[in-house]
């Protein structure tokens, strides 16, 4: 019964497709990893139009305060969404192993996992978006605008799913990766998310400068509140490039260190 | 004829201070079914994982298929099949899936994946469940899953780490018989169990390590007549002191025993029934059973390892 096969390498972009179709079908196999994701974003767009909409209009009179929040929900999404969980259970279990035993291409055991990140991730954006639509923001940018909107917001939650990938290829530990989100908090609030850069003061617009986030804010708010504008689409990609050199170099490195036999 | 498939010289794995294999030697002949054998921490996955290209070795080497396990991981990894004794599985994928993607990281493709998953769920006997969960199979359909997977690829050297732990007698045979046909279709099989009947059955040869050393090799009739002709077995009401008694008797040589069970090996066990009762009487102890039989692979294990093996059960 058993024939003699040839077995062979399947090719970089294979061993993508064949770990990141596992890793699909792991997401929509587990709503409780991404649930909770939709639920936080949804309850702060409703609290912060609701609480702050009278005081924005107050700080800054004319200002669209549904669609200068739906960024910060958007950010919200898919700021932390990973199979980072996922990995340090195959690493426990020894599934890791499993996949290192055959000839697969080791970047993909990564790149795989945030592929699937990725296609999460824009899912994501649909239902917040479709919210943000259901209580009236308009993109100035129109559909074009919009998919340059969702295409950002991915890329965004893609790279920041270095730091708890990273975490788990280093350390192998759930509480590690749970506590690694923290990193979440300055990132998603010591920025605008409440209020226009202008209006911030001393320690917390200083912070606000170097805060990425800042200039990924303000070129998703740019898509629907101004139109088209090339410098502040530029700096808030260059934002997310540059959080994405740091994490994926962390998280690459990381995968290096777990791959070598010791 | 061509060279062994697996080849260890002097290899040796620490981990910090602790040297968990010592300078192990051993080879493996293409199509040769090698049962390893050793009591838990002996060293026997270590080894394993350092086949499997997991674990680098401290010391010496090793050649899998022909590739040293350092310098060419990837040709080994692409000739080795492994299903290691803690069943990895994931519980949210279908045996299907499972299969498939452990095919596709091989370069298989569509209609070859799918007709290898058909031959293989029918060669566990899971042909009717490969569309269920993971998560929902029984441990024993787990380590027929794991098996399956082991073999998506046709390996041409497979590592196996108590592969029918679990199993019912009826799926043990299966796999039994499978793993004799990989073998006479020249696949060579590296068994670590710790069930003994299975060495037994299956291995051509079979190795000891005992305390990360090499300490007993070599056919399982060869090493059980090594024992001599007999094992005698004699119960006792002081078995400190039976065996102090009888470790100067000629004609005995120590296998091992514990608590108040004794037990020889001698070239002659009936003969000498007689005057082992009455020479431990002699010495002040009252034998309450003596038993006679042909010594087992467990007898050879007891004597090189001083350990009984789990699934003795405690015999």
């Amino acid at each position: 019964m058993t024939a003699r096969l040839e077995p062979g390498e399947a090719g970089f972009g294979r061993d993508v497709a064949a770990i990141a179709g596992r890793a699909i079908r792991g997401v929509a196999r587990e709503p409780e990893t991404w649930v909770p994701l939709l639920v936080i974003p949804v309850f702060f767009l409703a609290v912060n139009v609701g609480a702050l909409q009278d005081v924005a209009a107050r700080i800054s009179p004319g200002l669209d305060f549904k669609g200068f929040q739906l960024p910060v929900a958007i950010v919200f999404a898919v700021t932390g969404m990973s199979r980072a969980p996922a990995l340090v259970t195959d690493i426990q279990d020894g599934y890791f192993d499993r996949l290192t035993i055959t000839p697969v291409s080791r970047a993909a055991l990564l790149l795989g996992l945030m592929a699937a990140d990725l296609v999460a991730l824009i899912g994501l954006t649909v239902p917040v978006l479709a919210l943000g639509h259901l209580i009236g923001v308009r993109f100035a940018t129109g559909i074009a605008g919009m998919a340059v909107f969702v295409a950002i917001a991915g890329l965004w939650g893609l790279v920041f799913t270095g730091f708890p990938y990273a975490i788990a290829l280093r350390t192998g530990n759930p509480a590690a990766v749970t506590a690694g989100l923290l990193l979440f908090f300055p990132f998603a609030f010591l920025t605008t998310t409440f209020v226009p850069a202008d209006v911030l003061t001393g320690w917390m617009a200083t912070v606000a400068d170097y805060n990425p986030v800042t200039y990924l804010l303000a070129a998703l708010r740019s898509l629907i509140l101004e139109g088209w504008d090339a410098g502040d689409l530029l700096r808030g990609l260059a934002a997310v490039l540059g959080v994405g050199i740091v994490s994926m170099s962390l998280a690459l490195a990381a995968l290096r260190g777990r791959l070598s036999p010791r | 004829m061509a060279g062994p498939q697996i080849v260890l010289e002097a290899l040796t794995r620490r981990y910090g201070r602790q040297t968990a294999v010592d300078a192990v030697d051993l080879a493996v002949a293409p199509g040769e079914i090698y049962g390893f054998l050793g009591p838990n921490g002996a060293g026997k996955t270590t080894v394993v994982r350092v086949l499997c290209t997991l674990l680098l070795p401290s010391g010496g080497t090793a050649r899998v298929a022909g590739y040293d396990v350092v310098t060419h991981r990837k040709e080994v990894r692409l000739r080795i099949g492994v299903a290691l004794q803690d069943v990895a599985l994931d519980p949210q994928q279908t045996g299907r899936e499972l299969l498939a993607l452990q095919g596709r990281l091989y370069g298989m493709r569509g209609r070859q994946v799918a007709r290898r998953i058909e031959e293989l769920g029918l060669l566990v006997d899971l042909d009717g469940a490969l569309d269920r969960r993971i998560g929902t199979f029984s441990g024993g359909m787990q380590r027929r899953l794991d098996l399956a997977a082991a073999l998506v690829h046709g390996p041409e050297v497979l590592f196996l780490d108590e592969p029918t732990a679990g199993l019912d007698p009826a799926a043990r045979l299966r796999v039994w018989e499978e793993i004799r046909r990989m073998s006479i279709a020249g696949v060579t099989v590296f068994l670590t169990t710790q069930d003994l009947e299975e060495a037994e059955v299956l291995a051509g040869r079979v190795g000891i390590i005992h305390r990360g050393r090499m300490v007993a090799e070599g056919a399982p009739a060869d090493l059980r007549r090594s024992l001599g002709a007999d094992v005698v077995t004699v119960k006792v009401d002081d078995g400190g002191r039976a065996r102090l008694a009888l470790e100067a008797m000629e004609g005995l040589s120590a296998v091992g025993g514990e608590g108040d069970e004794v037990r020889f090996s001698t070239d002659d066990g009936a003969s000498l029934v007689g005057p082992i009762s009455v020479h431990l009487d002699r010495h002040g102890v009252t034998v309450r059973e003596v038993s006679v039989r042909t010594p087992t692979l467990g007898d050879v294990f007891l004597r090189a390892t001083g350990a009984r093996i789990e699934s003795e059960g405690g015999a």
